[in-house]
């Protein structure tokens, strides 16, 4: 049986990483077609419930990406969130979620060729993982 | 504790006197032996039903929180102080709308503990000196309070209430050679499916009554996110993802306002292991920000500030060096 390909949801903000991805998009740059982009308006808009949300939907991989700090459109976003980050991935690590499941990268609007490298990256160790079991299982014996 | 509970009265009764305050919110007998209930006390004819010992476990913050814009006082051990404390921060309630009676700490007995210890039920409670004396229909059997503590009394290193207005008693001193992250760091060494494992177990062990965010003091939320219907983003049924996900969230709702008074667990009828996940919680605030919840009214709360400084090794930023925020 061939395996499943992994599923990653990738949430980007409009402002830097969204507009890096589109780059990526209009100069032709390959990348895996495992992501299934979310625009959102800042990475601070970004509620650790919906990286939870997703993985327990069976979304195999989170990536969020934001603006690198001090680009931030306003101002101060990414640096709020980069706390809530900082919390939500050591817990879910503490708790048994594999680290790389949930990852984050600051990609600005130039960056379209690094968002296709992260893209591999980030595709390349969900993959590694397999699919995603743990928070997705419905019941217990 | 007689001396204490004499004074909290005494305090208590001048408060209401002097209309300084409309409700005293303190501690009165419960109507099991070994339990004490909270008591709101609105004017001196009902004063006598204070009372201080110890089994005045629950955090009387979480009262605090819904004064609205009555003055209120309210008996405070160290943790529940730390509570208001952080409830000020948050903007719930104003200082000048609470007079804190603190009453410094020496634990609260665990009264799950003595019960198992004990057969046949349980229909007498005395507390003498450093001992609890438990009488029945056919047995009498003391027992020693600091062996029965809770476990987060044990580590508490927070005993003295961080604000009072009225302190009774003397201050105490605190433990500060107790790691009380040693079972955390323990946890911690376990391979991630071990850990997995037993979050699983102690999570599908949820009924889910909330039980342990009606306890919280910092469960004010008008609206908690399992309560939404639009987005719905949990079912409201037994499936274990779902359990999951509303332990992981409402632990991680915690980041910076748990005071580890451990309100959550005792609440909890399932008996679920709560404060390994709100611990790790306050470990993480603690190693990521420097911060510790409700020392001090003048300090936000971690998750509303930020530092350029903040560590963002864990963030691919595209740079050999990691740590260091990159500039304009």
């Amino acid at each position: 049986m061939k395996e499943r390909e992994p599923k990653i949801v990738a949430f980007l903000c409009n402002w830097c990483s969204y507009a890096g991805a589109d780059l990526a998009g209009v100069s032709r740059i390959q990348y895996p077609p495992n992501v299934r982009v979310i625009r959102v308006p800042c990475s601070s808009r970004i509620n650790p419930l919906f990286i939870v949300k997703a993985l327990q939907q069976g979304i195999d991989g989170v990536l969020v990406a934001g603006c690198h700090p001090g680009d931030c459109h306003y101002i101060s976003g990414n640096f709020v969130a980069r706390r809530k980050f900082a919390v939500i991935r050591s817990f879910l690590e503490y708790i048994g979620i594999e680290k790389d499941r949930v990852q984050f990268a600051w990609i600005s609007a130039a960056e379209g060729a690094r968002f296709a490298e992260v893209v591999k990256e980030v595709t390349e160790k969900v993959s590694r993982l397999g699919p995603i079991k743990k928070l997705t299982e419905t019941r217990r014996s | 504790m007689q001396d204490a509970e004499r004074k909290i009265k005494a305090e208590a009764k001048k408060l209401l006197d002097t209309k300084k305050v409309n409700l005293v919110i303190g501690f009165e007998k419960g109507t099991l032996p070994l339990r004490v209930s909270p008591v709101f006390i609105y004017n001196e004819d009902h004063l006598d039903k204070l009372v201080w010992n110890c089994l005045c476990e629950n955090n009387l913050a979480t009262h605090v929180a819904k004064i609205g814009s009555r003055k209120v006082a309210v008996v405070a051990k160290g943790c529940d102080a730390r509570s208001i404390v952080a409830l000020i921060v948050e903007g719930q309630i104003k200082r000048d709308q609470v007079v804190v009676i603190g009453v410094p700490c020496q634990g609260m007995v665990d009264r799950r503990k003595v019960e198992k210890e004990v057969e046949g039920e349980i229909v007498e409670v005395k507390e003498e000196n450093s001992q609890v004396v438990v009488k029945g229909d056919n047995f009498e059997k003391a027992f020693k309070k600091e062996d029965y503590l809770y476990s987060s009394c044990r580590t508490c290193k927070h005993r003295n209430p961080s604000i009072s207005d009225i302190l009774i008693g003397e201050k105490m001193e605190e433990n500060t050679e107790v790691n009380e992250y040693a079972e955390i760091e323990e946890y911690e060494k376990k391979s991630v499916n071990e850990r997995w494992e037993y979050f699983a177990k102690e999570a599908a062990k949820c009924i889910r009554c909330y039980a342990c965010r009606q306890a919280c003091p910092m469960c004010y939320c008008e609206e908690c996110f399992v309560d939404d219907s639009y987005p719905k983003w949990i079912e409201k049924g037994l499936d274990a993802s779902d359990l999951a996900v509303w332990h992981i969230m409402r632990a991680y709702h915690q980041t910076g306002r748990c005071v580890d008074c451990g309100s959550c667990e005792r609440a909890c009828p399932m008996e679920i292991d709560l404060k390994f996940l709100t611990r790790k919680i306050n470990k993480e605030v603690r190693d990521y920000f420097d911060f510790e919840t409700g020392l001090d009214p003048a300090v936000s709360p971690p998750l509303a500030t930020f530092s350029v400084q903040d560590r963002q090794d864990f963030i691919d930023s595209g740079e050999e060096s990691t740590g260091e925020s990159q500039g304009e």
